[in-house]
């Protein structure tokens, strides 16, 4: 049988490797990198120019008396003296330490409790519809109960972003393990991934891009939940940005009030952008990237 | 999961399957999938089952591979053989690599390292993928990401291989590629195969024996040998004539249901 097959290979390798050639020839191709990010980053920068003209604008209508609205100039020349300012860095080191603590705790819940409801018919029948409702609760609506219960402190701080955070990272993993494509997990099933292993190998990966865009949600909620939280529960001993902004309003300190805005906008910024490029490497592992790279 | 039915005390690379019933749902929503079917697939023997929509092809090789327990009947497989099973689609994992991706059975086998890395280079070669091991599934065409999927199943190491239409989505050109292809691996690896297909002149290229099956409940009406020597071609005429006589036993089963 062997030896009747061997005259017809040789044949049959070059029109294999032919054919493979032909279907993937032109895959990959694009444009540039540096030309990519040009043009991902122009209409960004255009629309913050707009931003900024439309905000001096206002300002040179003379709406609102420059104590209250002062104009760009003035807000960045402040932003300037701030970014170099020992307060904002101290006040960062505490907003950005409650936001680790807290959104991390809101994983660990989130995960395990995401993973519980996926599984148990039960639970998803008692906790399924919850986690959505609790998701619709504005995370301020919470900080009375939480002063009463933690009074002004950390605690209820915490308390109020891990309930806040926690009810997207489930969802993200319920909605994740429910859409596992059942081809997929026969598959991993007949090449002997059981128990744990089909977990690990097929269901925990599949999962994956559902459960990074929960995060990237979770994260939200956890940092407007902790913005939320520093205006309301202040400690004086510990000046976060929240704080900070609180105290700006309250000295009429209108270009700094704005200038600490801009460094909150900021840093959710980068965090959400770092939890967009981890999806974005995800999708672009899975080949569903669109044309645009998106 | 594996059914208390199936056993293994048949011979290596053998599938013994004595009055498999499968139904689905239960009192008056039961649906009989599977009636009494009874088959016997020798070592190294190429079998193509073929039978039209509701014939319950799929459902046989499921219940083969343990995926899916039988309602009656029993299996029988050689001692610890696990049949490999091949889909329609790749199903491919897409967040791996094609090496990564035929590495999965042995690294849940607990090959060591340098081991499980000498195996997908080897199996990448036996399917004419050998520089495409650090491509992604979406980066191939259908043919070969079906070429990945099917490397990935023979690194089981087992000697029964189940087909679930794997070329079914393929056009013409790249099926018979394929086909020759299998052949060949099939021969050099003496398998045996349960090759599910709806395309007649596939069964007939490909088969040692094809078994007609009938629709709604599934049972064995008719089975041929195919002495034809080979290698074959799908376009010879030998081939065209045992299509020609599969076909019309199909299309009279097919017929029976429009009255």
């Amino acid at each position: 049988m062997a030896s009747d097959t061997l005259a017809g290979i040789p044949r049959t390798d070059a029109e294999i490797s032919g054919l493979d050639a032909l279907e993937i020839a032109g895959r990959e191709k694009g444009p540039s990198r540096l030309r990519r990010t040009w043009s991902a980053t122009w209409p960004k920068l255009a629309a913050l120019a707009l931003a900024i003209g439309i905000w001096q604008a206002v300002v040179w209508t003379g709406w609102k008396d420059p104590w209250a609205l002062p104009g760009p100039a003035v807000v960045f020349a402040d932003l300037g003296h701030y970014l170099v300012s020992p307060a904002l860095w101290d006040g960062l080191a505490t907003t950005a330490r409650r936001a680790a603590v807290g959104f991390a705790a809101a994983v660990a819940v989130g995960l395990l409790l995401g993973l519980a409801v996926a599984r148990v018919k039960v639970l998803r029948a008692a906790l399924g519809s919850m986690i959505t409702a609790l998701q619709t609760m504005p995370s301020i609506a919470w900080f009375p109960l939480a002063i009463l219960l933690f009074q002004l402190s950390e605690q209820a701080i915490f308390f109020v972003v891990v309930l806040g955070a926690a009810p997207s990272v489930a969802n993200g993993v319920i909605h994740g393990v429910d859409y596992v494509p059942p081809l997929l997990v026969r598959a991993g099933r007949n090449l002997g991934a059981r128990g744990l292993g089909l977990y690990r190998y097929v269901i925990a990966p599949a999962a994956l891009p559902a459960i990074v865009a929960g995060l990237k949600q979770g994260w939200a909620f956890a940092w407007r939940s902790l913005m939320a939280g520093e205006l309301l529960v202040v400690i004086a001993t510990r000046t976060s940005i929240g704080a900070q902004l609180t105290y700006a309003r309250e000295l009429n300190e209108a270009p700094r009030l704005m200038a600490i805005m801009i460094v909150i906008l900021v840093v959710g910024l980068l965090v959400d952008s770092a939890f967009g490029a981890a999806d974005k490497a995800i999708r672009r592992r899975w080949g569903v990237l669109d044309q645009a790279g998106n | 999961m594996t059914a208390t039915t199936t056993t293994s005390r048949g011979a290596t690379g053998s599938v013994a399957l004595q009055g498999v019933t499968k139904v689905y749902g239960h009192g008056d929503n039961a649906v009989l999938a599977l009636d009494g079917v009874s088959l016997d697939v020798a070592p190294g023997e190429f079998v193509c089952l073929v039978g039209a929509s509701g014939c319950g092809k799929s459902t046989l090789l499921n219940l083969v591979a343990g995926l899916d327990r039988l309602s009656g009947g029993r299996i029988e497989l050689g001692d610890g053989v696990n049949p490999g099973l091949m889909f329609q689609e790749p199903a491919l994992f897409p967040w791996l690599t094609v090496d990564a991706n035929v590495e999965v059975p042995l690294k849940l086998r607990g090959l060591p390292r340098p081991e499980r890395r000498a195996k997908v280079a080897e199996l990448l070669r036996t399917v004419h993928l050998a520089d495409f091991g650090r491509k992604r599934p979406h980066q191939l065409s259908g043919g070969m990401r079906q070429r990945v999927a099917l490397a990935r199943t023979l690194a089981l190491d087992t000697p029964v291989l189940l087909m679930d239409e794997p070329f079914g989505a393929l056009d013409a050109m790249t099926r018979d590629i394929l086909h020759d292809e299998l052949e060949r691996i099939w021969s050099e690896r003496q398998l045996s195969v349960l090759f599910v297909t709806h395309n007649v002149r596939e069964a007939a290229r490909l088969a040692d024996r094809i078994i007609l099956l009938s629709s709604r409940p599934g049972r064995i009406i008719w089975s041929t040998r195919v002495d034809v020597p080979r290698p074959r071609r799908i376009d010879s005429p030998e081939i065209a004539s045992i299509a020609a006589e599969v076909t019309d036993r199909l299309r009279t089963e097919v017929g029976r249901h429009g009255q």
